[in-house]
């Protein structure tokens, strides 16, 4: 025998409107708030960007190899005593579109490249060209520090500790012939490892270039590190080009191949869209970019701009090599 | 009982709708959008705009195609929104990265195109944002009203045409946008040329 509860008392029952009232408006709350968050996350979805930090950019010290490890010095000839850019913007803002397309996406990406073992081979019009490990072309030089200014296409700047070897003294050590007149640069590619040359966005490989002259310039650096460490991946390890006074995307990244030749050597963001990107792109307030200023600079972790000086402040060292040319046409 | 169907649906859309701002004030606040903080802003609040607007242009097809009305009752809101993001997107240009150097702003909208026509855009919806009161379009009459909104089809296209030329090389995503409006334009095209032919059709009286 099952025993019904007692019947509760009729005071207690809600009556039947107000009953289903309270039904709609939980329903009304419940649908608005599915909606509002339907709708902000979509938006968020379509509008917003992965932030920095998974993937780590600047994520734990990489292990430093002695090649690598040094004490700071006194600050050099070349040094400038500005303010370096944190650790943290410089390997998590970066432009390496073999990795993809957003400033973050290096820092997240760029595992999957693997710097050693790496050989670089350096060839074309030299007495003695060579296929050499990365590791042991390092051992052939003193590593420098040198703090440079560094200026983007895109008007924003850091200052950056890298550390490196003077390209110079390669370039004299492989003997240019007489008719070397240019070197130019070639990135490795590797889809496997560089997953955005998947797309053909650009010619891949990256392929960057300079007179011999401004290769020999002592202020041109080819960087293994920076900050006193291994230059990460998304910054370009294991080897880059650093030319202070060019805007960065001068500085190619990840080298394979350094070629020295008698003809000026296309390069990729000049194929990819000349009137934009100058085979010169010496940084220059005076000479706009087709679709911006290039007066001034954000420089990454201040509010506001500052002007951008003639050849990103390295005018003294660098003006002559450019006498009598004419900057406008040869941007 | 609501005299409306779905009374919560405007609110949700519209706190929906300012949930991103709110979330990148507080990135701003907390300083995690990276190493470009304006870049960021500058990007997403543009990005919003354009979203939104071209949200508010797949209303009326909806209606052609689905038979829905709900979205109808959102038009006037999304259009709203779009134009608050826009200007937004465009205080943030001239104020935090331009440092509200008005020289640099004049010569920017009148050198670069892709500035031009993104404050083109943004003129375009001003005069949309004023005249979309109920009282305003008793004012102007609803065939004026209608005709004057029309500009936010160029208003769009010009949002559109201003991502593209923004970008570096990954046309991608403005393209998406591309698509996206050309298709809910073709819809109209396709639903006014049917209008036409169902009126010729028509024996003359």
């Amino acid at each position: 025998m099952r025993h019904l509860p007692p019947e509760p008392p009729g005071s207690e029952i809600t009556a039947e409107p107000l009953y289903a009232r309270r039904r709609e408006f939980i329903k009304g709350a419940a649908l608005f708030t599915g909606t509002a968050a339907a709708v902000g996350a979509g938006l968020q979805l379509l509008s917003g960007r992965p932030s920095g930090g998974e993937g780590g950019g600047a994520g734990p010290a990489p292990a430093t190899p002695d090649a690598v490890a040094r004490k700071a010095r006194p600050q050099g000839p070349y040094d400038t005593d500005e303010a370096p850019t944190s650790y943290e913007d410089a390997t998590t803002y970066n432009n390496f579109y073999e990795f993809g397309y957003d400033k973050g996406d290096p820092a997240r990406n760029a595992h999957t490249l693997k710097p050693r073992p790496w050989t670089v081979v350096i060839d074309g019009e030299v007495a003695r060209p060579q296929r050499v490990d990365v590791d042991t072309l390092q051992s052939w030089f003193p590593l420098e520090d040198r703090i440079y200014r560094m200026r983007c296409v895109e008007a924003w700047s850091m200052v950056i500790p890298w550390m490196g070897l003077p390209l110079a003294g390669l370039l004299k050590r492989v003997e240019p012939t007489s008719r070397a007149k240019y070197v130019a640069f070639t990135t490795l590619r590797d889809p496997q490892q560089m997953p955005g040359q998947r797309q053909a966005a650009l010619d891949w490989p990256y392929v960057e270039g300079l007179r011999l002259d401004e290769a020999l310039h002592p202020l041109t650096l080819l960087a293994v590190g920076l900050y006193g460490k291994v230059l990460p991946n998304q910054n370009g390890a294991p080897l880059r080009l650093v030319v202070p006074w060019k805007y960065g995307f001068k500085g190619i990244k990840s080298i394979v191949r350094i070629s020295l030749t008698e003809e000026p050597p296309p390069t990729t963001w000049n194929l990819a869209n000349a009137r934009e990107y100058g085979f010169y792109a010496n940084v220059n307030p005076e000479v706009d970019h087709p679709r911006w200023s290039q007066a001034t600079e954000r420089r990454i972790g201040e509010l506001r701009r500052r002007p951008t000086l003639p050849f990103n402040g390295y005018a003294e060292q660098v003006a002559h090599l450019y006498a009598g040319l004419d900057l406008r046409a040869n941007y | 009982m609501a005299s409306t169907p779905y009374p919560w649906l405007k609110p949700a859309v519209l706190v929906g709708g300012l949930s991103p701002l709110a979330l990148l004030l507080l990135d701003l606040a907390r300083g995690t959008l990276g190493a470009n903080p304006i870049e960021r802003v500058l990007n997403q609040t543009g990005l919003l705009a354009l979203i939104i607007l071209v949200a508010s242009l797949a209303c009326t097809p909806l209606k052609a195609l689905l038979g829905w009305t709900w979205p109808m009752r959102l038009r006037k809101l999304l259009g709203l929104l779009a134009f608050a993001y826009a200007v937004l997107h465009f205080l943030v240009y001239v104020g935090l990265d331009q440092g509200l150097a008005v020289g640099a702003v004049l010569a920017d909208i009148t050198k670069r195109p892709f500035i031009t026509v993104g404050f083109l855009a943004l003129v375009l919806l001003v005069p949309l944002a004023v005249t979309s009161t109920n009282r305003m379009v008793r004012r102007l009459g609803f065939p004026a009203w209608q005709r004057l909104h029309r500009l936010v089809y160029v208003a769009a296209v010009l949002g559109v045409v201003h991502f593209l030329w923004r970008v570096k090389k990954d046309l991608t995503e403005p393209l998406v946008y591309a698509c996206v409006l050309g298709l809910l334009l073709a819809l109209r095209v396709a639903e006014a040329v049917r209008k036409r032919r169902a009126r010729a059709s028509l024996p003359a009286t």
